[in-house]
């Protein structure tokens, strides 16, 4: 056991201490020792086993077991990789569609909100992996498509899928206006005038009573519906099925998904995805290869605010009710985390991430609370440790290792 | 109500307001001019110092001391809630800012967000997602000025706001520390040349500007008698404006920046409907960062940047 890190070890655990029993022990006017000791254990154990592995490592077993045991794993890791990419999305659309025939309602409705998140995550990481521009307002894009389908439909009785291009040309028109006047700026300034217009749009939903009902939100829109023609005993008649049930809702979803992955994955091929990274690496550089770099700009904004505003639509017409409140700047944190874990500017991580962050706190019920509190923390971590997400992207992980000259102490 | 007593009453608010937004601000003023990064948890902070000043004061309430040492109540109501997040500017810095110095601004700022969304539930599970009440230490009394009503707890937070902003200028201005600090904002590479630790130096920062925050969540605390464990987050924003309204990276900015907010809010609460106010704020930052981006008192004084 090195000395250093015995010390630093003893430090740490001292200064968690003081950061957290003050703020951990009082919730209210007692001292719960109980409490806040329990925890601060818990976490010296952490920092214990941190201290131990660094030790076992220093002794060289990790690197004996390591010879016993790669070639075996070289092996089958290989034979992992070589299986073509066709097999497992093929396999993965078969487990998602039949998902819904073996599992009960809240099953699919958890699928359902899996699949919401997944197309904001992929929609977002058109803005933030491809473009480069930090956007933490993009739930007001959500709420624009929802907000559009419930007044359309409400006041002028426009039905789901005619409202959709609507919705998606108000919600690029706004991706614009959030775009215009950010066209100059930087990175942190970007992120906070982001924030800044998703509490725009979110106050003026909820104080604009007259439009909007405030705070109560708007209730009673209609469910998508389809027509099908149907052979019965008077001839060919035109049947209108409503989209009631949670299946039909599941696959309608599903498709969107399914289209959005197609549509994000031909963009970040096209001759448009490439001068987003363009821009994302150096928009100097980028503007004098002749990119246009205003437009693109503009654009990415407008198709990440389009496939969240059809998104928003889809949950406005799945609940038949919205309320400003659906979208508060969490949200935008729960989208954004989805696509940094996944690993920016990759779209199997991103699906990864959203089956992840969504579907398995809904497995531990329990530890709900404690959703926000690992996600920020698993964001923190993962920017320090592996900034190039679960799921790299290729680009990506070659630019990030590059740069990453200096790795980090601990 | 006339219209003198009137005026008096949001001009204090207006002065109220403004030090607190310039507080925050200067946080962050400080904070963006050593690393040019903005520390996303500041509000968090902000919030934890206003917690912690919860705590002292109520533990002191219980042992009977605010009674009988009402000064020295304030001292370390104040003093504890500053040195605590001190301790957790530092903490974040070594965990979230100081590996991520050499990587790309988007990594450092994702993960300075992540440290703000971690602080702001760890402070709702701690604390409870309800208002927490102040104790009110203050009471009401006070004095008139033309029938307009000043309390001794408005004065004495006015009056502590104005102390430690002249008390920090002279720190950056005259002290060893503090010109060291201008030396890292201006060029690191030639400071660390000359000697200076820079490490030292932003740990010191990482310790000063959220002190001041905590200072701010104490005195919010005090004046409007609760503490919510998501109030940051508006006031974040707000003072983000300030810092950018004045010029982000200047001292004096910062505090011109924060008056200004404070004074157009109360101008707009007084007269206009008051649920539109924070959307005027949001506004007002849009328009900034848009037409000036360099803030009324950026580039001309970059000498005295920080």
């Amino acid at each position: 056991m090195a000395k250093s890190d015995f010390k630093k070890f003893i430090i740490y655990s001292l200064f968690l201490g003081i950061l957290i029993l003050p703020m951990v022990g009082f919730p209210g006017r007692t001292f719960e020792a109980v409490r806040a000791f329990t925890i601060w254990g818990g976490i010296v154990g952490i920092l214990a086993l941190w201290l131990l592995n660094k030790t076992v490592r220093r002794s060289g077993v990790y690197q004996r077991t390591a010879t016993t045991f790669s070639p075996l794993k070289n092996t089958v890791l290989e034979k992992f990789y070589k299986l073509p990419t066709k097999y497992a999305i093929l396999a993965l659309l078969i487990a998602v569609a039949i998902y819904p025939l073996l599992a009960n309602n809240y099953m699919i409705d958890v699928g359902i909100t899996c699949l919401i998140y997944i197309v904001l995550g992929l929609g977002l990481n058109i803005v933030v992996g491809l473009a480069g521009l930090l956007d933490l307002g993009y739930i007001a894009f959500y709420a624009v498509g929802a907000y559009s389908y419930s007044l359309l439909n409400l006041h002028f009785g426009i039905s789901f899928w005619l409202s959709l291009p609507i919705g998606i040309i108000i919600g690029a028109i706004f991706g614009c206006i959030i775009g215009y006047p950010t066209l100059r700026m930087r990175g942190d300034y970007l992120a906070i005038v982001t924030m800044g217009f998703g509490e725009i749009i979110r106050l003026v939903l909820n104080n604009w009573d007259k439009l909007t009902k405030g705070p109560n939100g708007l209730l009673g829109m209609s469910k998508p519906t389809v027509i099908y023609p149907a052979f019965t005993e008077s001839g060919l008649e035109w049947v209108v099925y409503s989209l009631r049930s949670l299946h039909a809702l599941y696959y309608l979803m599903f498709i969107i998904a399914v289209l959005t992955v197609i549509g994000v994955r031909r963009l970040d091929n096209s001759r448009i995805g490439r001068a987003w990274v363009a821009i994302r690496e150096d928009e100097v550089a980028a503007e004098l290869s002749g990119v246009p770099t205003t437009w693109l700009k503009l654009l990415a904004y407008a198709m990440g605010a389009a496939f969240a505003s059809v998104v928003g639509a889809f949950f406005a017409a799945k609940l038949s009710y919205t309320n400003p409140n659906f979208f508060i700047f969490m949200e935008s944190c729960i989208v954004l985390c989805i696509v940094v874990l996944g690993g920016v500017g990759s779209i199997p991580g991103v699906i990864l991430a959203g089956i992840v962050l969504i579907a398995v706190p809904e497995v531990f019920r329990e530890f709900q609370d404690y959703r926000m509190l690992a996600f920020g923390l698993a964001m923190a971590a993962m920017m320090v440790l592996r900034p190039e997400g679960l799921i790299p992207a290729t680009r990506r992980k070659r630019e990030l290792h590059e740069t990453d000259e200096s790795s980090p102490e601990d | 109500m006339d219209n003198a007593s009137f005026i008096i009453q949001q001009l204090i608010n207006a002065i109220f307001l403004g030090s607190i937004f310039s507080l925050i601000a200067l946080g962050y003023t400080m904070v963006y001019g050593i690393i040019e990064l903005i520390n996303f948890a500041h509000g968090e902070l902000f919030t934890a110092g206003a917690f912690i000043g919860i705590i002292v004061l109520a533990a002191l309430q219980q042992i009977g001391f605010v009674e009988t040492h009402f000064v020295l109540t304030l001292i370390f109501v104040f003093g504890m809630s500053m040195a605590y997040v001190a301790f957790l500017g530092v903490a974040i810095e070594h965990v979230a800012y100081k590996p991520l110095r050499k990587a790309s601004r988007l990594a450092a700022i994702l993960s300075a967000l992540g440290m703000s969304i971690f602080l702001s539930n760890g402070m709702m599970l701690s604390q409870g997602v309800s208002d927490r009440a102040y104790p009110a230490i203050f009471g009401l009394k006070g004095f008139s000025i033309l029938d307009a009503r000043i309390t001794y707890g408005q004065v004495f937070i006015i009056v502590l706001s104005l102390l430690l902003m002249v008390t920090l200028n002279m720190f950056v201005n005259w002290s060893k520390l503090g010109k060291a600090m201008r030396a890292t904002a201006q060029n690191q590479t030639m400071a660390r040349m000359l000697g200076i630790d820079i490490d030292r130096t932003i740990r010191v920062t990482f310790m000063i500007g959220p002190a001041l925050g905590a200072a701010a969540g104490v005195m919010v605390g005090m004046y409007y008698g609760s503490v919510r464990f998501d109030m940051g987050f508006i006031y974040m924003i707000k003072a983000f404006a300030a810092a950018i309204l004045g010029g982000i990276g200047s001292i004096p900015g910062a505090v011109l920046g924060g008056m200004i907010i404070g004074g157009v809010e109360v101008l707009w609460s007084a007269f206009l409907p008051s649920e539109w106010k924070d959307v005027t704020t949001f506004v007002v930052l849009i328009l900034v960062l848009y037409l000036r981006p360099s803030g009324i008192l950026g580039e001309h004084v970059s000498e005295t940047r920080v």
